[in-house]
């Protein structure tokens, strides 16, 4: 990435060497966008953030989930003693209420859990979508009917009650394990529709009926001839929905079914700061800002992957 | 086989034509889960076409000409009637059992770009069907540069995308791409109606010279009849998913029998004004009517300034028009016109 700005450069086409592919257009047209550098820097700096939790909040001298009496005060509720929630030298982004636990620790350590769930819901939704999607579009006939009412069964089903449900009801089962899979089920189809619709044009394509005069069998189409080609839009919409992924982990979170105390998450953080807003409103703004940054970066991101990816869909 | 020695096809004695297409028909369901009704769009179609030889198969679009050529590489499957190919009928065969006939019966398309996948370079797209025959990669990609030299391109430009080729490269990289098997027949579809004029003529020229080095038959699908009349020895005619009239170049083109077939050639441009100035036009009336739909008899007889009361009832069928003639026509009154 260039540090200094060139304004005088124009967008020179002769920066594209002869013999490049789409991909590398792509590329070169990305770098030039200003949006692009901004949020695949605040996007690569949450990810760092989240990977080297532990690394971090060691740095930093408390663990998420240790008790620093001494940072509250005892007579007043537990306020945090200092100015804005209790900033200072030792705690970098002040204390929670009450308890006097490190904010910095629990925020790096909410981005590790609330990334995880949402990344790891996302590859879910992207694969299952993209493999349904393209069996459905190639296919066609009974296999796309089945796989299309799949779909809108899937879409139609009160997804957010029955995760409450789900998640109410299974006590005693890994939290991080049975939120992602449940975030996941309801995801697919989205995807789905977008690769089949890519499928079903890409299908009728010259290339693919080239192909098939040239020998190749389905598989070779679908994935020399198919894949690539829906590619591009598949990744400009997993991008567009990592920030949706995100909310929905802090949204269970925050109503009190999602990750279980004392591990933290942004949503459970936002969820209990309410409590304190008047007291101690910093507590209520640091997740509040992380779950902001993160979901604007990653629509950016995802906005100009699909500018430049999939120019036909447009912005909705 | 390998790469560079492709021995060159052996000519079946001429009794014996390289390919033989027999009544066939082609049905598409109808909209709305096959309740409307079926599409007939080719409806008992036969020709022969001989090794070394080009048939241009013309007619409006949408009169089942294209759909012909994909049932003659079998990208579709005539729904009754037979396709022998160097006397094997190959209009059942599987997609297991076609693959060694991929190398023989290979297809050029109507429009170079969307026909050249745009994510793969043009040494991938020209040694695809190489590697799916079980070449070896390095193989096939010296196979490709050869043919790339053979179709007029810069064998250098190997690993370049379609996107940075014109229109007329890009269709000579479909060329070569045809030609990598060494094949003995191309349906060529439409090969050359989204070239410009200029380029047309190259490609063309091109097509030409490659069949006489390697004695290829071409199936030449055309809406132009001035291309097809350059390029072909025999023309079908086609109207409704019928052949209409079928005969020599020569002939077609100087003494047209069929009434469809003499308003085509009444539209084609002539380079002398005066001749164009004094030559008689037929207009026809309407559009083609649907095949989900073919009117009675002859269906071509709303259209026809010809029609009789008989061509509403009957529908006539194709015969030689005048004895001894090489020239086969579908209308009751072409033997009476034509003397």
């Amino acid at each position: 990435m260039t540090t200094t700005p060139t304004p005088a450069s124009s967008p020179a086409p002769a920066a594209v060497p002869a013999g490049s592919g789409p991909w590398q257009l792509a590329r070169a047209e990305l770098r030039r966008r200003t949006a692009v550098k901004v949020s695949l820097a605040v996007v690569a700096l949450f990810l760092l953030m989240a990977a080297g939790a532990p690394l971090l909040s060691s740095l930093a001298g408390w663990s998420p989930e240790e008790f620093d009496k001494t940072a509250v005060d005892p007579y007043l509720g537990g306020r945090p003693l200092g100015p804005l929630g209790g900033i200072s030298a030792d705690h970098w982004l002040g204390v929670e209420p009450v308890t006097g636990r490190d904010l910095f620790a629990r925020v790096v350590h909410g981005a590790q859990v609330s990334l995880l769930i949402a990344l790891t819901a996302t590859a879910i939704v992207v694969l299952a979508g993209t493999a349904a999607g393209i069996t459905a579009g190639y296919f066609g006939g009974r296999t796309d009917a089945v796989l299309s009412r799949l779909m809108d069964l899937t879409m139609s089903f009160p997804s957010l009650i029955f995760m409450i449900a789900m998640m109410s009801v299974a006590k005693d089962v890994n939290r991080i394990l049975l939120m992602t899979a449940v975030i996941g089920l309801f995801g697919w189809p989205g995807v789905a529709r977008v690769v089949r619709g890519q499928t079903l044009s890409l299908r009728h394509r010259e290339y693919v009926d080239a192909a098939r005069v040239g020998g190749s069998g389905p598989w070779r189409i679908l994935t020399r001839d198919i894949l690539p080609g829906v590619a591009g839009p598949v990744i400009a919409y997993t991008t567009l929905i990592v920030p949706g992924m995100i909310a929905t982990e802090a949204a269970l979170s925050y109503l009190g079914v999602g990750v279980r105390p004392p591990t933290p998450s942004w949503g459970q953080m936002i969820a209990e700061s309410v409590a304190f807003y008047d007291t101690d409103p910093m507590y209520f703004v640091i997740p509040s800002t992380c779950l902001f940054l993160t979901v604007l970066a990653f629509t950016l991101l995802g906005d100009a992957l699909r500018d430049v990816l999939d120019p036909r869909s447009g912005r909705t | 086989m390998t790469a560079g020695t492709a021995p060159l096809p052996s000519v079946p004695p001429p009794s014996v034509p390289l390919l033989s297409v027999r009544d066939v028909t082609m049905t598409f369901p109808g909209r709305r889960g096959g309740r409307s009704a079926p599409v007939r769009a080719v409806d008992g179609v036969s020709f022969d076409l001989a090794a070394g030889k080009t048939l241009g198969l013309v007619g409006e679009s949408g009169c089942g000409k294209s759909t012909t050529g994909r049932m003659i590489v079998r990208l579709l499957e005539p729904t009754t009637g037979s396709i022998t190919y160097d006397g094997r009928d190959i209009s059942r065969l599987g997609r297991r059992e076609l693959k060694p006939l991929r190398k023989d019966l290979q297809m050029v398309f109507q429009d170079p770009h969307s026909s050249l996948n745009p994510r793969q370079t043009v040494a991938r797209i020209i040694a695809d069907p190489l590697l799916v025959q079980g070449m070896a990669a390095a193989g096939a990609r010296k196979r490709a540069a050869e043919l790339m030299e053979m179709t007029g391109l810069i064998p250098e430009h190997i690993d370049r995308y379609p996107h940075e080729f014109s229109g007329g490269q890009a269709q000579r990289i479909g060329i070569a791409r045809a030609l990598a098997t060494g094949p003995r027949l191309i349906v060529a579809d439409e090969p050359v109606s989204a070239l410009d004029v200029s380029v047309q003529a190259q490609i063309v020229n091109l097509m030409e010279r490659l069949q006489r080095e390697l004695g290829l038959a071409y199936l030449f699908i055309a809406h132009d009849l001035s291309v097809v009349k350059r390029v072909c020895n025999r023309v079908a005619v086609m109207y409704l998913g019928r052949i209409v009239e079928v005969g020599d170049k020569e002939r077609v083109y100087a003494a047209p029998a069929h009434p469809y077939t003499q308003a085509l050639l009444s539209a084609v441009p002539l380079p002398d004004p005066v001749a164009e100035r004094a030559r008689e036009r037929i207009t026809l009336l309407g559009d083609p009517p649907s095949p989900a739909a073919p009117p009675s008899g002859c269906t071509f007889h709303p259209r026809c300034p010809k029609a009789q009361e008989i061509c509403r009832t009957e529908a006539p069928l194709l015969r030689v028009a005048a004895p001894g003639e090489a020239r086969e026509v579908a209308c009751h009154f072409a033997a009476a016109d034509n003397p």
